[in-house]
């Protein structure tokens, strides 16, 4: 958007630019739709795949509206998520980047579609594959690669790493499986104590489905009627494991029993806003907990020290990117009902890219954390206290 | 001469009196409390005090609580302040933390600490490390209380003792009150505390009366979490223990005052931070040092206080070696007389005094 009015702009002061000739007919194209003739289709209604049902009588609406505006935002931040990732597998290749890595490519639909479904008052808890959800609640490239490089301009100053990164309604990144459901149930709870009328979206995937701790959740949700929102990524495989190894039922979006629950292609950014959309207003409506089971799938291995071929087919891997890849579905509906141009995608392609270079840069660039920092927030609101160090002379200062 | 009377108990309030000129007026008085009484006045006030306190746990509501800390709570505050939960402590502690990274401020109870085991991960890995790991954007104000270590006739699964392994993990406060003043102040302090505290209670205590003076009865009162309590004065030898423990040193204290040992008892009250100053301070006046534990003696508290005085000044003034006194090393059985000689007892306290004094 900012693109265009800089366009609108050079055109009107008649500054010529690199591509002198092309661009001004590009602003020319767009001053022609700021002033309302649809050259671009401002917005178009597309059918989406109807969800399977559990416990409920009607699922969300089986077309959804997507502006142009939304669109190009939906595909800019997709875009970002994509290469983000895509680059820190080449960081972690050069070791720049250390420890786990857990990619998303490929599941971008997932955070981009929850949260155009929910505001960002509301909040929302993951677990490890948590790089895109830092973005989409509010962390910038730029901090969240710095954590990844162990950076002190990191989102978490270089102390988490990249399974613990916050950021304002945003408990993060959690390593342990599953624990962060019963803690986003603790945090609906508390929404819900507090009477703000937000909601909490606890997200696991299909390995940690499995966990004792989410079907204590399930119930203790279900009982207090807590506004929270279970979403189950189910992107085939819980590390190396298929979901038909390791679950008797595969069938995700039931596993709440009592708790209504709604099955989702989770390659498709609206059909997942939309269902998000529905989850939200069940929750806000006091109406209890619900469950989403998004289907998705990563292109990455578990992690980067998993190559990820051992256990699914490459082919397999390849007819999802060709047939099901999140952004280019997007990007194909857009084109296909006018609603952006091929240059103006590519536009924020190299805009994208350039956003990626320079957080690169800056997360390869940027100095380790100060060993002073190192006993520092141990705890919160407190005076300064001593920590041992290694050995009993190194006497070492903790700050809160 | 009501007044008169006050200035002879406590100084401090015949000067309000009489400026006050209620010669009428009662004379503040110390009471007989008891620790279970004392825990639910501490709960009761700071509930009342700050709405996002609220108390989670088995049975705390409408069964009064299962040792009946939170008695008459439920009827005062209700279904929202004070929540009855399924037996499911992997789940309840996680919502508890959730909720204090949320904006509460939950006191989570384990019906015992050996429960809590099943919920650990969410002690240590979500709550305690949390802020750290979030570079300090992230607090966690929560505090997770019940009863510790062995009670009487429970056996194995329901008598060990959590001090060492919670005070083993940065990022928590872990206390272990002894008398009513401990329980009502440390309470209170864990409860406005902005971070996790392990509050480690004693079941065989709760019933236990203990003389509380007016000032500890003021809302206000709170115990320091990281500072020790010197309960006894003496020369001759450091008594260093927490919890229920203190109590038999004060017993063995009194038993070799009469015959000329004086022991200065301290009454840990944190096991993390560890008031390690006043530990050595005592030492280097007395010059020798036990320490007293219900708990297992491997990698227990008391071998971090002898490891802490070695490597610290109070190292020179030992005239012997530091030693530990502490439960046996074996699963708590259950045969009154198994279970009696599993725990250390007064007689051991005095055997291990006069091994060390060599007399």
């Amino acid at each position: 958007m900012r693109k265009m009015l800089t366009i609108i702009s050079n055109v009107l002061r008649g500054n010529a630019s690199r591509n002198g000739a092309e661009l001004v007919s590009e602003g020319a194209r767009v001053v022609v739709s700021a002033r309302t003739y649809a050259d671009f289709t401002p917005q178009a209604s597309f059918d989406i795949k109807k969800c399977d049902l559990h416990k409920l009588e009607e699922g969300p609406p089986q077309q959804a509206v997507l502006t142009r505006e939304e669109g190009l935002q939906y595909y800019r931040t997709m875009q970002t998520i994509r290469r983000m990732e895509l680059k820190a597998d080449q960081l972690y290749k050069q070791k720049i980047i250390r420890g786990f890595c857990h990619l998303y490519d490929g599941q971008e639909a997932c955070a981009m579609g929850i949260e155009s479904g929910i505001n960002l008052s509301d909040h929302l808890i993951t677990a490890y594959r948590a790089h895109g959800y830092t973005l989409t609640r509010g962390g910038t490239v730029r901090e969240i690669m710095a954590e990844l490089t162990g950076r002190r301009g990191g989102i978490a100053k270089g102390k988490g790493g990249s399974m613990h990164m916050y950021t304002k309604h945003f408990y993060g990144g959690n390593g342990i499986v599953g624990a962060q459901v019963p803690l986003g149930a603790g945090v609906a709870l508390a929404c819900k104590y507090q009477g703000k009328n937000e909601l909490c979206v606890s997200l696991y995937g299909d390995g940690a489905a499995n966990q004792g701790q989410i079907f204590e959740t399930y119930n203790m949700a279900s009982l207090w009627k807590l506004p929270c929102i279970f979403i189950c990524e189910n992107n085939k495989y819980g590390m190396g494991t298929s979901v038909e190894r390791a679950s008797a039922s595969t069938d995700y979006y039931k596993r709440g029993d009592f708790i209504p629950g709604l099955r989702v292609d989770g390659m498709d950014v609206l059909c997942v806003r939309e269902a998000t959309k529905f989850a939200a207003e069940h929750c806000r409506s006091g109406k209890g907990p619900i469950l989403m089971e998004l289907q998705t799938y990563r292109y990455h291995g578990h992690s980067m020290s998993d190559p990820g071929v051992s256990y699914r087919t490459r082919e397999e891997i390849q007819e999802v990117r060709s047939k099901s890849d999140p952004i280019s579905l997007l990007k194909d509906r857009m084109l296909s009902n006018n609603m952006a141009s091929v240059e103006e995608l590519k536009e924020i392609d190299i805009e994208v890219r350039k956003e990626i270079e320079d957080a690169a840069q800056f997360a390869t660039t940027d100095p380790e954390p100060p060993l002073e920092d190192l006993c520092n927030h141990i705890f919160y609101n407190n005076p300064p206290l001593e920590v041992r160090g290694t050995n009993p002379w190194s006497k070492l200062m903790s700050v809160s | 001469m009501a007044s008169l009377r006050c200035f002879l108990r406590s100084g401090k309030n015949a000067v309000s009196v009489v400026l006050r000129r209620e010669f009428h007026r009662t004379p503040p008085a110390a009471v007989q409390i008891t620790v279970r009484d004392a825990l639910n006045q501490a709960m009761d006030e700071e509930l009342e005090r700050d709405e996002r306190v609220f108390l989670l746990g088995e049975e705390v509501a409408q069964y009064d609580g299962a040792y009946k800390i939170s008695r008459g709570l439920w009827k005062k505050y209700g279904d929202k302040r004070i929540v009855d939960t399924p037996i499911t402590e992997m789940g309840f502690a996680g919502i508890a933390v959730g909720a204090a990274m949320g904006g509460l401020r939950p006191i989570c109870e384990f019906m015992t600490f050996n429960f809590s085991m099943q919920a650990i991960d969410q002690v240590i890995n979500s709550a305690a490390k949390t802020y750290y790991m979030s570079a300090g954007f992230q607090s966690v104000p929560i505090v997770f209380r019940g009863p510790n270590g062995a009670s009487a006739g429970v056996a194995a699964q329901h008598s060990q003792c959590f001090a060492a392994w919670y005070g083993h993990c940065p990022g928590l406060k872990v206390v272990s009150p002894w008398s009513a003043e401990d329980a009502r102040g440390l309470l209170k302090s864990a409860i406005r505390d902005d971070n996790p505290v392990v509050f480690l209670e004693n079941e065989l205590m709760y019933g236990v009366p203990f003389e509380m003076s007016e000032e500890v009865q003021s809302k206000d009162f709170l115990v320091p979490i990281g500072k020790a309590k010197i309960e006894r004065q003496g020369n001759h030898v450091t008594l260093v223990s927490h919890s229920r423990m203190v109590g038999l040193c004060l017993d063995a204290a009194a038993v070799l005052a009469k015959e000329g040992i004086e022991c200065e008892v301290v009454n840990l009250r944190s096991i993390r931070p560890l008031d390690t100053e006043t530990i050595e301070t005592s030492v280097m006046k007395t010059n020798h040092l036990i320490t007293v534990e219900g708990g297992w003696p491997q990698f227990g508290v008391g071998a971090e206080i002898l490891a802490r005085v070695m490597e610290g000044p109070a190292f020179s003034y030992l005239d012997a070696p530091a030693v530990r006194v502490t439960g046996v090393d074996i699963p708590m059985p259950y045969a009154k007389i198994l279970e009696d000689n599993s725990i250390p007892q007064i007689k051991d306290i005095i055997f291990s005094i006069k091994k060390t004094l060599n007399v």
